[in-house]
């Protein structure tokens, strides 16, 4: 049974917390090396935390959490992100 | 345009319902008039908050179904049964009602009509969405870029944009349309009703013009001036020859899934395909 | 707060009963989780205390039934806001698998199948306060809802209740978990609204 969504979902939270979208940003995972988009996590958003999750090994990848005035968020699963930057 | 323009963190805007419009019995069309929204690129999303007067919130993200326009924005929103959120979008909001929203939301799952190469749409029940907004996203920049949807629902009953659709593949500008009907079929309809299988999906991308069936069994307009090229030995299934396809997939988990494999196994390479899930939760 | 949608409620039920502050009352059982469902057969299931000495004590599935076991009916608050009231369960209490183990720590971190961790004072754990519980509403606990065992603490947010239980470490020291070390309380007691890292 698929529970899981993809990285999208967190398009929104994380851009609470970021200026820019890191869904289309490539990673890599910090367990087991895969690369993929930030968007092709596999995602598990209701817990009391949004979980992200490689999709090659399960590893999780990042956690974020949502108070009312408070985030914390964990990005140790990722190892690097690399972002598209608009060219100089 | 050299840069894209730096967003900022993402906040709530205050918004006015228009405009409600009912698609399926279970399906509505709501029109939102945000002052402070400057469009979209098509595929991305928004989120919608609901607040009781107690303070009790709840959200959910509902895929921009238009083309991108300044100061509007429209949303198309299942009903689901055991929803918190979808039964009031569908039933309860009115027009004049204030609706909160953020967005647009989104990187990945995008398309630019700056971009000429085919597409290859597959879309599961009201996965449709985002694609919808990739296809009229298209014919508002006059974009000529082969457009192939491949429609999967349980019956016709429950297919969104079902006149839109017909009357754009009309333009003969390079849309196809392709429905897949899980459950029910129309009256007439040559195939007993089936998920999307490999060899429907490489009967239905093998590249011949006309479209062979439309919903409601209409017969098919007379073959459009060719702007796809019957694929030769070799390259990837339905469309111009020399160009695979971008492909972008929605809809519920297991569709997605499914349906991914399928591309793959038909040779499309899992970096052309972009997928969005939704999800069992939310509604 | 947002501004009010007019005509929206949500899915409240009644609010006469005695909540915790910010819980809403639930009639289904939402299912919560950071990542699939682990799937283990009572055939390799085994539960492991781990003192802090480093003794060990473990239970196969057989062992673990043959234990003396309560039926019970509490109320379960989440921190996501929902409280579900009057559940029953079938478990076996800590206080009977902790009878064994000759220990003075003061702190437990508990883990499960699929990794999940969560951590809680050992007193919270004593006196008829928690279980391992293996049946819910009369019937075998789901996979989905933490079975075939899962870790049940009422008095505490329902996180710290870990489903898919594996085992608990004894520690001198206290170590956060999963959710405490992401800004979730490290006590969590609903009745004092303790969500979050400084409430």
């Amino acid at each position: 049974m698929q529970n899981y969504l993809d990285g999208n979902v967190l398009a929104g939270p994380l851009g609470e917390v970021f200026a820019v979208d890191v869904t289309s940003a490539m990673g890599q995972c910090a367990s087991c090396g895969a690369q993929a988009a930030v968007a092709q996590a596999h995602v598990y958003p209701d817990a009391p935390g949004a979980v992200a999750r490689c999709r090659a090994c399960g590893a999780v990848l990042l956690r974020l959490v949502r108070a009312g005035d408070r985030a914390w968020l964990d990005l140790r699963g990722i190892s690097c992100l690399e972002l598209q930057m608009p060219s100089e | 345009m050299a840069r894209a323009a730096v967003l900022g963190r993402l906040t709530w805007q205050d918004g006015t319902v228009r405009e409600i419009r009912r698609e399926t019995a279970a399906a509505a069309s709501i029109v939102i008039d945000l002052p402070d929204w400057s469009g979209h690129t098509a595929g991305q999303h928004v989120d919608v908050r609901l607040t009781a007067d107690d303070g009790y919130s709840a959200q959910r993200s509902y895929s921009i179904a238009s083309a991108p326009e300044p100061g509007r924005v429209e949303l198309t929103v299942q009903r689901l049964p055991d929803g918190e959120v979808s039964p009031y979008l569908t039933e309860t909001l009115q027009p004049g009602y204030p609706l909160e929203l953020r967005g647009p939301i989104g990187g990945w799952f995008v398309w630019d009509p700056a971009s000429s190469g085919p597409v290859l749409l597959v879309a599961g029940g009201s996965g449709i969405v985002p694609l919808m907004s990739m296809i009229r996203s298209r014919a508002a920049a006059g974009s000529q870029a082969p457009f192939q949807l491949l429609y999967s629902v349980r019956g016709p009953a429950d297919a969104l944009y079902a006149t839109e659709l017909s009357q754009r593949q009309r333009q003969a500008d390079g849309l196809r349309v392709d429905y897949v009907y899980t459950r029910t079929v129309p009256a007439g309809w040559p195939h007993p009703p089936g998920r999307l299988s490999a060899a429907v999906l490489a009967e239905l991308t093998r590249g011949d013009d006309p479209p062979l069936f439309s919903p409601g069994g209409l017969p098919p307009e007379p073959p459009a001036p060719d702007r796809r090229s019957a694929p030769s030995g070799g390259e990837p299934p339905g469309h111009r020859a020399g160009q695979a396809p971008a492909v972008f997939v929605c809809g519920p988990t297991g569709f997605v899934e499914a349906a991914a494999n399928l591309l793959i196994t038909a040779g499309h390479q899992a970096g052309a395909i972009k997928t969005e899930r939704f999800g069992p939760s939310g509604g | 707060m947002g501004i009010v949608s007019p005509g929206f409620h949500g899915r409240r039920g009644p609010a006469d009963q005695k909540l915790p502050p910010g819980q809403y009352l639930v009639t289904d059982f939402p299912v919560l989780s950071a990542g699939p469902t682990p799937r283990v057969d009572t055939g390799s299931w085994q539960f492991r205390i781990t003192t802090e000495t480093g003794q060990v004590h473990t239970w196969d599935w057989a062992a673990f039934r043959a234990l003396p076991d309560d039926e019970f009916t509490v109320d379960l608050h989440c921190v996501t806001k929902w409280s579900k009231l009057q559940t029953t369960w079938r478990g076996v209490s800590l206080d009977t698998l902790l009878a064994q183990a000759d220990t003075s720590a003061q702190f437990v971190l508990a883990h499960s199948y699929g990794g999940y961790t969560t951590n809680l004072p050992l007193p919270d754990l004593r006196d008829g306060q928690a279980w391992i519980a293996f049946e819910y509403d009369g019937k075998p606990l789901p996979a989905e809802h933490g079975g075939p065992a899962r870790l049940l603490v009422p008095h505490l947010y329902l996180w710290k209740s870990a489903k898919w239980v594996q085992g608990i470490d004894l520690m001198d020291r206290d170590q956060p978990g999963f959710w405490e070390s992401l800004g979730y309380h490290n006590y969590g007691d609903p009745w004092r609204e303790q969500r979050y890292w400084g409430d």
